[in-house]
C-alpha cells in the first residue's frame, strides 16, 4: 500500500511521526548528557560536538565517562568506536530499503551521519507505505527533527544544570544510565539483553581490579561469555 | 582551561566522532555486500552491548563525578525502581525514566 506519495505527504507524516515520542526523548537524554558534560567540567563545545558529532547515546556517554576516568586517548576512542558498533549492522539493513529507487549517491554518507535508533525505527516502520523516490525525504525531515532536538537538550542541560537546585542536578546526571539501559532494554532481542546482563557484574569487577582497561575488558570477556551462553540456549532450544 | 588541554579534548573528540562514523561509512560502502550477521559481526555486537552493560552498572555503582556525593543505595533503588516500571508498565521509556528520576532527586534531598 503506498500512503503517501505525494512530497507535501510525506513532510507531514515524518513531522507527526518525529514531533511526539522520538523528539522528547531525545530531547530529554541529550538534557542529561549535557549537565554530564558540564558537572565533568568540560567545555560545551564538547557537548555538542559530542552531540552532533557521535550521535548516540551510549558512545557520548562511553566518551564522557571514560576521558572522567582519565584513560588514554587511545583507549577512549577505541571505547567509544566499540559502543557505537551497532551502527554498521543498523545502516547495513537502512539503507538498501531507503535508496530501493534510487542508485547510491555520495550524499549517503552525509545522510547516514544523522541515523540514530529513532529514526531507524521509524524508516523501517514507514518505507513500506512511502512512494519508492520519497523515502529519502521522509528521512531526512525526520532525523533533521531528531537532531534539532537532540541538540536542544544537549544547550538546556549543559547551561540548565548549575541553575537548578543541586537534587534536580543530580537527577538529571542520574538520568544518563537510567536512561540509556532503559533505551537499550527496549531493543527486546535476547543476544543484546544476554550481553547486557552478563557485562553489567564485570563492569563493576574489571573497574575495581583494571580501572584503565575495565570497558575494554567487559566488553571482551563479556561479549565472548555472552555469545557462548547465547549459542548454548540457541543450540538447546532448536535441539528441543 | 589551557591551550594544550583544548587541543588534547579537540584530539579526543574528534577521534571518538571519527571512530563512531567509520562503522557508519562502512555500512554505507558495504551495505549491498556485507552480511550484519556473520560471526565476526555477531561478536562485535556481543562485545558492545557487554561492554554498555558495564558501563551502566559502574556508573549506577560506582559512580565518577558527581554521583558520588550521593549515597549508593538511593542510586540503586531509583535505578531498580526505574527499570521495574519500563519491564511493568508494558515497555514504555518515557515513563520509567521520570518515575526513576523523581525517585532519585525524592530520595537525595531527604538522605
Amino acid at each position: 500500500m503506498i500512503a503517501s506519495a505525494s512530497a507535501s505527504a510525506v513532510n507531514r507524516l515524518a513531522w507527526r511521526d518525529a514531533i511526539g515520542f522520538p523528539s522528547i526523548t531525545l530531547l530529554a537524554s541529550m538534557t542529561g548528557f549535557g549537565s554530564l558534560v558540564h558537572e565533568s567540567g568540560l567545555p560545551f563545545a564538547m557537548a555538542i560536538a559530542a552531540t552532533v558529532g557521535i550521535w548516540g547515546l551510549p558512545g557520548q556517554l562511553a566518551l564522557v565517562e571514560m576521558h572522567v576516568a582519565g584513560l588514554s586517548v587511545f583507549f577512549v576512542i577505541l571505547g567509544v568506536a566499540l559502543a557505537n558498533a551497532r551502527f554498521l549492522p543498523m545502516v547495513v539493513a537502512f539503507m538498501p530499503l531507503m535508496n530501493e529507487a534510487r542508485p547510491k549517491s555520495r550524499w549517503d554518507f552525509a545522510l547516514v551521519q544523522m541515523l540514530s535508533i529513532n529514526s531507524w525505527a521509524a524508516g523501517l516502520k514507514r518505507f513500506p507505505e512511502i512512494e519508492k523516490t520519497l523515502r529519502r525525504r521522509y528521512y531526512i525531515v525526520f532525523a533533521v527533527i531528531c537532531m534539532s532536538a537532540g541538540t536542544l537538550g544537549t544547550v538546556i542541560g549543559y547551561f540548565g544544570v548549575g541553575l537548578m537546585p543541586r537534587p534536580i542536578a543530580l537527577g538529571l546526571i542520574f538520568m544518563n544510565p537510567l536512561f540509556f539501559a532503559v533505551l537499550l532494554a527496549g531493543v527486546q532481542s535476547r543476544p543484546s539483553m544476554i550481553a547486557l546482563v552478563v557485562g553489567a557484574p564485570l563492569g563493576i569487577m574489571f573497574h575495581l581490579i583494571a580501572p584503565d582497561l575495565d570497558l575494554l575488558l567487559t566488553g571482551v570477556v563479556g561479549g565472548t561469555l555472552a555469545l557462548l551462553l547465547n549459542n548454548r540456549l540457541t543450540g538447546r532450544q532448536s535441539a528441543s | 582551561m589551557n591551550e594544550s588541554s583544548a587541543v588534547a579534548l579537540l584530539l579526543l573528540t574528534g577521534g571518538a566522532i571519527v571512530g563512531t562514523y567509520l562503522w557508519r561509512g562502512a555500512g554505507v560502502m558495504f551495505a549491498a555486500r556485507i552480511k550484519s550477521d556473520s560471526p565476526v559481526f555477531q561478536w562485535v555486537t556481543f562485545v558492545s552491548y557487554a561492554m554498555l552493560g558495564g558501563l551502566i552498572a559502574r556508573m549506577v555503582i560506582l559512580p565518577i563525578g558527581p554521583l558520588m556525593e550521593t549515597p549508593l543505595l538511593c542510586r540503586a533503588l531509583a535505578f531498580v525502581i526505574g527499570v521495574g516500571v519500563f519491564f511493568g508498565g508494558g515497555r514504555r521509556v518515557l515513563p520509567a525514566v521520570f518515575v526513576g528520576v523523581a525517585t532519585f532527586i525524592l530520595l537525595v534531598s531527604f538522605f
